[in-house]
């Protein structure tokens, strides 16, 4: 038998005496890694969505009637209630400006239907114009069927998801509620993991006429050429009467600053269970190595040098950290569209994307960040461990 | 000039002189060793005997380098170890320690979690010399736990625990076995065996052996009895 043995061996198998403190201190890292992980991956992932959202609306700019600019927000990204409305003749006045590339007019109508849910809810359509709006939205794909056959046609295109909720193809109908109604589903749109996938589509025309609103739109999306000044723009379209001009860059900073104070919270969480972890951590192996005091003295008389032992009880530290991040990573991983279920519970606005970006490079960050506190939390009771002289542990058995 | 303290120590034996160990305890000044000089000879067989608070174990710690004297000297293998001009640190005292001393104490010291073989050879894991016991079997079945190997310490008797402590003490292939009362926790006939040990390494592997007994039967297998009263010796 030629069976060899080394300081990291001796290090795991000390780890191994006491097996429950040893898995609730890993139990506790894990924890950590795990909110640690899913904040950083909050951080990008909210970001990276919500820039998706914007992308995906196919203009970056919004003209919308004057009102509270939080509303306007949400509506350029979900559709709102409490709608204003602009005179269409509106439209000509923009496109007199040299940035515009395109413009599509958009009417928002809500109405109360008592039949959605279990007590009733509100159905949105979004008035839109056929000769201009699909162009601008050129990533949408059809599940079945197409855009409208008419622009003052009685027709509805059904966003994936709006689709599914009103079990609906092409050719059902779908009747608005106190208008008595009816709108022949003509196209149902694949799945965009955009706001438009819970959308009913309407001709612009058909809108205005069903709810009384002729000449009348909420908002006016705006691409504009690629090398335009933004600024330049806002300020012109500013001179208009009664409207208020959101951007992509306002809407983002305005949805960011309201998530921001959630994300104070995390991290304010995320730091305290690190710092618990880290506690967890000195304690467990402090107390391993007051129990062990004597034990550590004989390994000194055997010849150990303090960096030997300093080695040892680091390695412990390293050991537990490296098993605690990684359990916290694959739980972060596995748990990914839980934990997205739950911010989107905490947050007064969340992106139609995951709001949780982890990946291999997150979770190898995380696993250093993790491996960082243990090696610093270790340092205390490996330095106790180190100075440690047999003399002391022998010396307790009596002359 | 004395040599390096990592340079090999010529198999020589220990010349203590004068050593003195004053223990304070808040105002009050302990003498644990009184002016104790002797010489012990490589391959002697050395007890220290003595009742409870005679000194035996701070002498046998000073001996071993476990620990600093307050005055005298000591040399081993012709090396001063410390003198009035010379105290080693705890770093240096371990690179004496590791090359030169086996140490075997009254409680076993094994590690739980590891078995018998890897018990034995964990001083491997900190410092081997190149001396060192080639294959840690022949030890194993010297000392008749050859067939334990793979048990944890919590599956053996006290003898067998102590003759693994053993193990572990000579696998480096130290020139002097250290053993402060290690029969404390055994019964007689186990006492008996592990005294037998002693003697047998001593007379066949010429290993010296200092051994700290309140036992006198046990005592008397030493070629040379040392006793200890207050610090002093007594005879």
């Amino acid at each position: 038998m030629a069976k060899k043995i080394n300081v990291y061996q001796v290090a795991y198998k000390n780890l191994l005496r006491k097996k429950t403190r040893t898995a609730l201190t890993i139990l506790g890292i894990g924890l950590s890694a795990w909110v640690l992980i899913s904040l950083l991956g909050f951080n990008r992932g909210y970001e990276a969505a919500l820039n998706k959202d914007i992308d995906n609306m196919g203009f970056q700019v919004l003209v919308t009637a004057k009102g509270c600019p939080y509303e306007a927000a949400t509506l350029m990204l979900k559709g709102g209630t409490g709608l204003r409305y602009m005179k269409e003749s509106i439209l000509a006045d923009i496109l007199k400006h040299k940035e515009v590339e395109r413009l599509t007019p958009q009417l928002m109508a809500a109405i109360f239907d008592p039949n959605k849910g279990e007590s009733g809810g509100i159905n949105a359509y979004l008035g839109v114009e056929p000769a201009t709006f699909p162009a601008m939205k050129s990533y949408l794909k059809f599940k079945q069927g197409a855009w409208f056959t008419d622009p003052n046609a009685m027709e509805a295109v059904m966003g994936y998801e709006a689709a599914e909720l009103e079990q609906r193809e092409v050719g059902d109908k779908v009747m608005i509620p106190e208008k008595n109604v009816e709108l022949k589903v003509v196209g149902v749109l694949a799945r965009s993991g955009t706001a438009d996938d819970g959308t009913i589509f309407v001709p612009l025309k058909s809108v205005q006429k069903i709810f009384d609103k002729e000449g009348l739109i909420t908002a006016a999306g705006i691409k504009v050429y690629k090398d335009a000044n933004m600024a330049e723009l806002e300020n012109k379209l500013y001179d208009l009467p009664d409207v208020q001009v959101v951007s992509m860059a306002q809407v983002k900073n305005t949805i960011m600053s309201l998530v921001s104070t959630a994300k104070v919270m995390v991290f304010s969480i995320a730091l305290i269970a690190i710092l618990i972890a880290m506690l967890g951590v000195i304690n467990t192996i402090l107390m391993s190595v007051l129990e062990r005091y004597q034990e550590i003295g004989i390994i000194k008389s055997m010849g150990a040098m303090p960096w030997d032992v300093f080695r040892m009880i680091w390695t412990e530290t390293i050991i537990l950290c490296l098993l605690g991040g990684a359990i916290g990573i694959g739980i972060a991983f596995a748990l990914s569209k839980i934990t997205d279920v739950l911010i989107r519970r905490l947050l007064p606005y969340t992106p139609t994307g995951s709001l949780i970006a982890i990946d291999s490079r997150l979770g190898f960050i995380t696993l250093g960040v993790v491996l960082g506190i243990g090696l610093i939390s270790g340092i205390y009771p490996a330095w106790r461990a180190a100075r440690v002289r047999p003399l002391e542990s022998i010396r307790s058995e009596g002359d | 000039m004395a040599p390096a303290v990592n340079a090999p120590i010529a198999p020589l034996g220990l010349n203590a002189r004068n050593l003195r160990k004053i223990y304070k305890r808040g105002a009050e000044e302990i003498v644990a060793v009184d002016d104790v000089s002797l010489t012990i000879s490589k391959g002697e067989f050395v007890s220290f005997i003595g009742p409870s608070g005679s000194g035996k174990t701070t002498l046998i710690n000073i001996l071993g380098c476990l620990d600093n004297a307050t005055s005298g000297s000591l040399e081993i293998g012709g090396r001063t170890v410390f003198s009035a001009k010379k105290c080693l640190s705890e770093s240096d005292l371990t690179k004496i320690r590791r090359q030169v001393f086996g140490y075997i104490f009254q409680k076993f010291y094994l590690v739980p979690t590891l078995t018998v073989y890897e018990n034995v050879i964990l001083p491997f894991a900190f410092f081997k010399k190149p001396e060192a016991e080639a294959d840690p079997m022949h030890i194993l079945k010297f000392l008749g736990i050859d067939k334990r190997i793979d048990h944890r310490p919590s599956e053996l008797s006290g003898g067998e625990m102590q003759r693994v402590a053993i193990a572990r003490a000579l696998i480096n292939k130290p020139e002097i076995l250290l053993a402060d009362e290690p029969t404390g926790n055994l019964d007689t006939k186990r006492s008996g065996e592990i005294g037998e040990i002693l003697k047998n390494l001593n007379e066949k592997e010429g290993l010296t052996v200092l051994l700290v007994t309140h036992n006198p039967s046990l005592a008397k297998i030493a070629h040379r009895t040392i006793s200890l009263i207050d610090g002093r010796i007594a005879g």
